[in-house]
């Protein structure tokens, strides 16, 4: 019975039949597929993308250059130099991130003591040329005026667990 | 050969013809470049060329605090990141005498299996692409997206994820996401069913895959196999109940063991390891109790950050874990997961500073590389491809 069996799925491509039939299923079931730049998928509060230099409500930059960042970076991608301003307070004179050799492990973050330096939700940041991905200070800080209250709400979101 | 006859003319007798397979070939699954010493279209001799991904990640390793050391992890199997990590993890926890709270342990289990699927997804779906089915690959992305945002929800990346640290796992799982994992794993099943409709029974995928690239259970471990590919050969052996690590002794799964050793049984473990995995996979989840997710010794892992920014003793910490990092006491440890590849191990030998003084990586697919040569040999240039397919070799690793 088996061997009738066998051949007769053999002689009739049960196997593809069945196959196809499951393609032709699917025809008619939603698509998974969205239309990228117009729809993009969900992104988590811990998403690292990227980077971006934030500021106090008041204006004031936040980084006050303890380069914990620059210590920990397994890249070695961020390159501080910094001196007291004018008023007394220790800021950063260049504050430059090499996003070519970034790696995105979202160490940066995670040591910053003042959550100065952040990784966005930003992922489209492609460039035309190599010069433009190395970032510097007006450009981070940019970044962050520009990503200030999505930031804000994703480290609200995810505060409990850091 | 050449030599000239009486008439003066030259003969030339070409008995094999070398062949360049890759490196920039689609089937050679990154960057592999195999010589091919064929005989028409069978092959006679093959011969890997590696190293074309090279990076020197063991020696950068060196260079580098045991906490800047784990995302090198996730760039040496990129397909199955986390549980590279947890050989890491593992191996210097072992060094360091650190005993992992429960949940941090229950999630590890729980993405190293998260990881595992993703990973046979990928290979058994891009392997079917090499043989010609074009359809699986699409479709499996489908389901690996689903599991790409659980690492992402967890993680924060998508693949390279810097989860699993020395002493746990780095940020507990997000509100809402178990449930999203519990509720995939009711309906994965079903996708692995009607995957297996596609193409076990399917009688052009069985002509490419039976009975190619045989090999024995002896040859199999003589060739240094694990994983997938040895248990294919017949030999029950899987790290996870050999030597359990984590929480693999408290879950039950059974074991796929193929028979016949050739690329449709590699295939036929697979598909069951995926079906072990979602068990397992709920198993953690309903395991899981609310706990601490990494050692509460601040000599090895960060404080909270509400903690640090209000405790003087907790800033210093923190500034001492991101700069210096925690100092490993003088030894040696060779620690094995099982990878979804097969034997992931790291042997770290440490000197008692705050870095690694040698980390040699076991990759998985070296010993799959090294046995191409047997497994191939008179076979089709076709198979070849089918060969590297089953074997799920991967060139992060292989290179390092």
């Amino acid at each position: 019975m088996a061997f009738l069996d066998r051949t007769a799925r053999t002689l009739l491509l049960g196997e593809l039949v069945e196959g196809l039939a499951l393609t032709l299923r699917y025809f008619f079931r939603p698509k998974a597929t969205i239309n990228y730049p117009y729809e993009k998928g969900p992104i988590s509060p811990r998403f690292k993308g990227e980077h971006a230099l934030r500021r106090y409500p008041n204006g004031e930059e936040r980084c006050i250059a303890c380069k914990l960042c620059e210590a920990i970076c397994p890249a070695q991608a961020i390159t501080i130099e910094a001196e007291p301003r004018a008023d007394g307070s220790r800021r950063t004179t260049r504050y430059d991130i090499d996003m070519t050799k970034c790696i995105y492990c979202d160490l940066c973050e995670e040591a910053c003591p003042v959550d100065a330096i952040v990784q966005g939700p930003n992922f489209e940041f492609a460039t035309e040329t190599r010069e433009e991905l190395m970032y510097d200070k007006a450009k981070l800080l940019s970044n962050g005026d520009r990503w200030e209250t999505e930031i804000a709400r994703r480290l609200e979101l995810d505060a409990p667990y850091r | 050969m050449s030599e000239t006859t009486a008439a003066g003319k030259r003969l030339v007798t070409i008995d094999s013809l070398a062949m360049n397979f890759g490196p920039q070939h689609p089937a050679a699954h990154g960057v592999l470049r195999l010589i091919l010493e064929m005989d028409g279209e069978v092959v006679e001799r093959a011969d890997p060329h590696i190293g074309l991904l090279h990076r020197g990640t063991e020696k950068l390793i060196e260079h580098k605090t045991y906490i800047q050391a784990v995302p090198y992890f996730d760039r040496l199997d990129y397909v199955s990141p986390m549980c590279c990590e947890h050989a890491f993890a593992l191996a210097v926890e072992k060094l360091a005498g650190i005993e992992v709270p429960e949940r941090g342990k229950w999630i590890r289990t729980l993405f190293a299996e998260i990881t595992r699927v993703l990973n046979h997804l990928l290979n058994i779906t891009s392997y079917m692409m090499d043989v010609g089915a074009i359809t699986p690959i699409l479709w499996g992305f489908e389901e690996r997206e689903k599991l790409l945002e659980f690492h992402e929800a967890a993680s924060g990346a998508r693949f390279h994820a810097n989860y699993f640290r020395p002493g746990g796992v780095s940020k507990d799982l997000p509100a809402g996401l178990a449930d999203r994992i519990a509720d995939w794993a009711q309906s994965f099943p079903k996708f692995i069913d009607e995957l297996e409709e596609l193409l076990t029974a399917n009688r052009i995928w069985k002509q490419r895959t039976v009975d190619i690239g045989v090999i024995g259970a002896e040859d199999a471990l003589a060739w240094g196999f694990s994983g997938p590919c040895l248990r294919a050969s017949g030999v029950p052996w899987d790290l996870r109940r050999a030597q359990p690590y984590d929480m693999y002794g408290s879950v039950e799964f059974s074991i796929p063991v193929g028979r016949n050793g050739d690329c449709y049984d590699r295939y036929l473990v697979r598909m069951g390891e995926m079906r072990e995995s979602v068990k397992i996979i709920k198993q953690c989840l309903a395991n899981m109790r609310p706990g601490p997710i990494k050692v509460q010794d601040r000599k090895f892992t960060p404080p909270t950050r509400a903690e640090m920014k209000h405790s003087m003793e907790a800033l210093i910490h923190h500034f001492k874990l991101y700069t210096e990092g925690f100092h490993v006491p003088a030894g040696a440890t060779y620690t094995v997961v099982e990878a979804p590849k097969g034997e992931f191990g790291v042997y770290l030998v440490a000197d008692g500073t705050n870095r690694p003084y040698r980390c040699k990586i076991r990759p998985t697919g070296f010993a799959f590389l090294q046995a191409i040569e047997v497994l191939g040999r008179r076979h089709m240039l076709a198979d070849v491809v089918a060969i590297i397919g089953s074997l799920d070799v991967v060139f992060g690793e292989i290179d390092r």
